[in-house]
């Protein structure tokens, strides 16, 4: 982990009805670091990144972001933090289909009081850096998947989060595609010196992160100490 | 074969010939001299280059080879034919998971090494990737892939480590 802690979980545990999802992970992410969230399917790594994002509360166990429980704050509170501090991009971007592009990438500006002018401003000038250039006006059913989830991908950044979640964000889309993705949102991320917890299956996508968790049975576990070392002793971080 | 196709681009002299298959190929494995020469004399007692006359230059005289038409058929024939579909690697994965089970080792932390190391090189050509040239893209790529295949053994082997050692141990 590098940098100062700025999300932990302790012992999570999460269930759904009689099925556990998560048995008492636990993780650190440090400040602007991009880790990556590994597991096969039905590990409890999305679990978990609900969990972390303050989307699900766990049954048992600890989390906090910058500090604070979010297992122990109120809805209204985490929501709150949810829209002010974090950024999310799914798998299937999500964009609402009735709005353009550019009221997409706005709306987190929006729900935060942002005036609508000011918004849209700030949403245009991420256009260019995530090669969406003239696509402003578009309806997602007007784009391909990769631009749509470059569009989600700048929904995800525009307000500055601290914390950018990303659960499986190339999943639907090509090789090429995801590498462009993954391009753009390790380079924005490390130039906001954004923190980004990414949920993924995939190896050549977990390659773009400092560092890897793997999810399994509902437990975490890290790199083993043997690699960490070797790869200390190469210089690589 | 790779300096055969580089003298059907075109003539040259050994030094060129070296520091031209360095920039394509090399990647921190640079051609020695004696090998470039070596190769070419093989080349040549086969019909496949021939050296032109001898020419004064700064230092020792130098000659520039050139490839012969059987040279050109060699390279035709080299790149129509598919490279054996070998996975380089997966002897000595599938050795030490199977010792690993008859040993009663644990082989689950073996592969969530494994699969860390193979993680930590694929950090490693995924930064090249972002900070290297067009070439090293293509090269950066070609590896990962072959990662991400041993990772895709790696996986759906710890998914069915019970299943394997009740097999072996029986």
């Amino acid at each position: 982990m590098k940098g100062d802690r700025v999300l932990e979980a302790r012992e999570v545990v999460r269930s759904f009805g009689s099925t556990p999802a998560l048995r008492g992970a636990s993780v650190t992410v440090g400040r602007g670091e991009i880790l990556a969230v590994m597991g096969p399917s039905g590990s409890g790594k999305s679990t978990l990144l609900h969990c972390l994002a303050g989307i699900l509360v766990p049954d048992a166990g600890q989390v906090a972001f910058d500090g604070q429980r979010l297992d122990t704050m109120p809805e209204s509170r985490r929501s709150a933090l949810r829209r002010d501090k974090f950024g999310f991009v799914f798998q299937f971007g999500q964009l609402v289909p009735e709005l353009t592009a550019e009221e997409n990438v706005a709306l987190p500006l929006l729900l935060a009081g942002v005036r609508r002018a000011k918004a849209l401003r700030k949403a245009r000038a991420w256009f260019p850096q995530l090669g969406l250039d003239g696509l402003e006006r578009h309806r997602s059913g007007e784009m391909s998947g990769g631009e749509a989830q470059r569009v989600a991908l700048a929904r995800g950044l525009v307000a500055g989060p601290e914390v950018l979640f990303a659960d499986e964000p190339t999943g639907s889309l090509d090789s090429l595609a995801g590498e462009r993705v993954m391009n753009l949102l390790t380079a924005a991320a490390r130039d906001q010196g954004t923190t980004v917890v990414l949920v993924t299956h995939e190896p050549r996508v977990a390659a773009y992160a400092d560092r890897e968790i793997i999810v399994r049975d509902g437990t975490v576990t890290t790199t083993p100490p043997t690699v960490a070392a070797g790869a200390a002793a190469r210089g690589v971080s | 074969m790779s300096l055969l196709g580089l003298l059907e681009r075109k003539p040259s002299y050994g030094y060129d010939l070296k520091r031209d298959y360095d920039g394509f190929f090399g990647r921190g494995k640079p051609l020695q001299f004696g090998q470039v020469y070596s190769t070419l004399a093989r080349l040549a007692r086969d019909g496949k280059v021939a050296a032109g006359e001898s020419e004064p230059g700064g230092g020792p005289d130098r000659k520039r080879y050139f490839i012969t038409d059987a040279g050109v058929a060699e390279v035709g024939s080299w790149l129509a034919e598919p490279a054996e579909p070998e996975p380089h690697l997966q002897a000595v994965l599938f050795t030490k998971v199977i010792l690993a089970l008859l040993l009663g080792r644990p082989a689950e932390t073996y592969l969530d090494v494994q699969r860390a190391a193979h993680l930590q090189r694929m950090r490693e050509l995924t930064t090249l990737k972002q900070q290297g040239g067009t070439l090293d893209t293509y090269l950066a790529d070609y590896g990962l892939f072959h990662l991400e295949a041993d990772l895709r053994w790696i996986d759906m082997t710890a998914a069915r480590l019970d299943t394997l050692a009740k097999e072996i141990r029986t």
